[in-house]
């Protein structure tokens, strides 16, 4: 299942975009849908892109109900390139 | 076949079925329709339709974008990477959809086409920059949420004068689907409301919801993805039918707003326009229900660049994935379900994908009488 996945921003680079990290994986990605970002934000991504800003709360809950479900590594694989898909 | 899923509070899921339970009236049936793929998944997971009282229904909706895209427009796709010869960017899920005769992206790349899977539409840009002499092109597809990605990689082909990218556009929109189910003269004999998409109400926000909800007199709630939001958002939705209301209501708080992501919209707005009808799988033309290109954008426009040739695309024969999308059937009504119609050899696109309805069915476990095939 594709889901959007939170994580936390690292660093913030030139021209919208971002290194993030969840669960030891990196990624850079797209904040060209946000207004501001900073490091240390928790983002919901989806496709490479953040949709939409979390607070850390939600965003711990949110990893832990999808590690239950066992649908965070599946998330994990897609996001470091696997198995990429897109809903 | 995989276990369902329990939940991490059973007391909580518990406690919001027993409200559920004394919510319903005895003597009314409730059927709701969860547009989106990831609730159905959530649902089934979850087992969530076993903690529903018998008269209260789930009808699974059409939002599983690799299941609504038509047959023609995949095998337009197939028809870009082989006889074009661009190299073809797609989001994984779309790879083993079958189109006309059955013939796939993954059949066509084994064949020696140049198809690339991304995880991202910056994937396919970074492709673009590194083959300056092919033609790339992003075979887009999904709804809300996937859309502001796809405008976000035009914008920065322009703005880079990446003049080999284009994108075949197949964005469609999820209150056009919702209207249009609502019209559909063979949908679902009934329809009581219905459960809001999570992360395409996050872009857009739940007001494009309202002019539906009081026009069809249908309750609409938006809900999280995980099964303790779909059972809240559900004896909501009772609430409603009771009270003999007809409102949009935002269970999932969390992420929604009214309306919603105004910076993505802006950008959708700018680089695409509505189409004035669009092909579904199952829900046939849809006025107003897909996006184009926008002319001050044509040279990123995979439709304008090469020309698609005219073609007899059919599904494949005896699949009832059209009439599993309008929530008409129900997978187990498909006589190619789990037969011949596997997760690992699909007939058509609802399961192919993980979203999509018959694979929610066959992986967890409803190959038969299900309680919930009434």
């Amino acid at each position: 299942m594709c889901l959007a996945i939170p994580a936390k921003v690292l660093s913030v680079e030139p021209d919208d975009m971002a290194v993030v990290t969840v669960e030891n994986v990196r990624k850079r990605i797209s904040t060209a849908l946000l207004d501001v970002v900073a490091v240390g934000d928790y983002l919901l991504i989806h496709v490479g892109y953040a949709l939409h800003k979390l607070s850390e709360e939600e965003a711990a809950h949110t990893l832990s109900l999808m590690a239950e479900a066992g649908i965070l590594q599946e998330e994990l694989d897609e996001i470091s390139g696997d198995a990429p898909c897109v809903t | 076949m995989r276990y369902i899923t329990e939940f991490r509070d059973r007391a909580l899921a518990e406690n919001l079925a027993g409200r559920i339970r004394r919510a319903v009236q005895p003597d009314r049936a409730y059927h709701f329709m969860e547009f989106c793929g990831g609730h159905t998944h959530a649902i089934f997971r979850y087992g969530v339709q076993d903690l529903m009282p018998p008269n209260v229904h789930f009808v699974h909706g059409p939002g599983c974008p690799v299941c609504v895209l038509p047959v023609r427009r995949l095998d337009d796709a197939i028809e870009l990477a082989e006889k074009h010869g661009v190299i073809l960017c797609t989001y994984g899920d779309m790879m083993r959809v079958p189109g006309t005769g059955r013939r796939s992206l993954i059949k066509a790349k084994a064949d020696g086409a140049d198809i690339r899977m991304v995880y991202s539409t910056l994937d396919a840009l970074k492709i673009a920059r590194e083959n300056p002499d092919r033609q790339v092109v992003f075979f887009a597809i999904g709804f809300e949420t996937t859309t502001p990605p796809t405008a976000v990689a035009i914008k920065m082909a322009q703005a880079e004068r990446l003049t080999n990218f284009t994108v075949f556009c197949n964005h469609v929109l999820t209150p056009a689907a919702i209207e249009h189910v609502l019209d559909a003269p063979d949908g679902p004999a009934q329809i009581d409301g219905f459960l809001g998409p999570s992360h395409v109400s996050a872009v857009i926000g739940s007001h494009p919801y309202e002019a539906a909800a009081q026009k069809y007199q249908k309750p609409v709630v938006i809900a999280g993805f995980e099964p303790l939001d779909v059972m809240q958002s559900v004896l909501m939705l009772i609430g409603q039918v009771n009270a003999g209301r007809a409102e949009v209501e935002n269970q999932y708080t969390r992420v929604v707003t009214r309306f919603g992501n105004r910076k993505a919209q802006a950008l959708v707005a700018e680089v695409f326009t509505l189409r004035d009808r669009f092909e579904w799988r199952g829900l046939g033309s849809v006025p107003q229900s897909a996006l184009q290109i926008r002319d001050n954008f044509a040279d990123f426009d995979a439709e304008r660049r090469f020309a698609a040739s005219q073609k007899q695309s059919r599904e494949v024969k005896s699949c009832e994935c059209p009439a599993v999308l309008r929530g008409a059937k129900k997978p187990i009504e498909c006589k190619l379900f789990g037969a011949v119609c596997t997760p690992d050899n699909p007939m058509g696109a609802c399961m192919v994908s993980s979203e999509g309805a018959c694979a929610a069915y066959f992986s967890y476990g409803r190959q038969r009488a299900p309680k919930d095939a009434a």
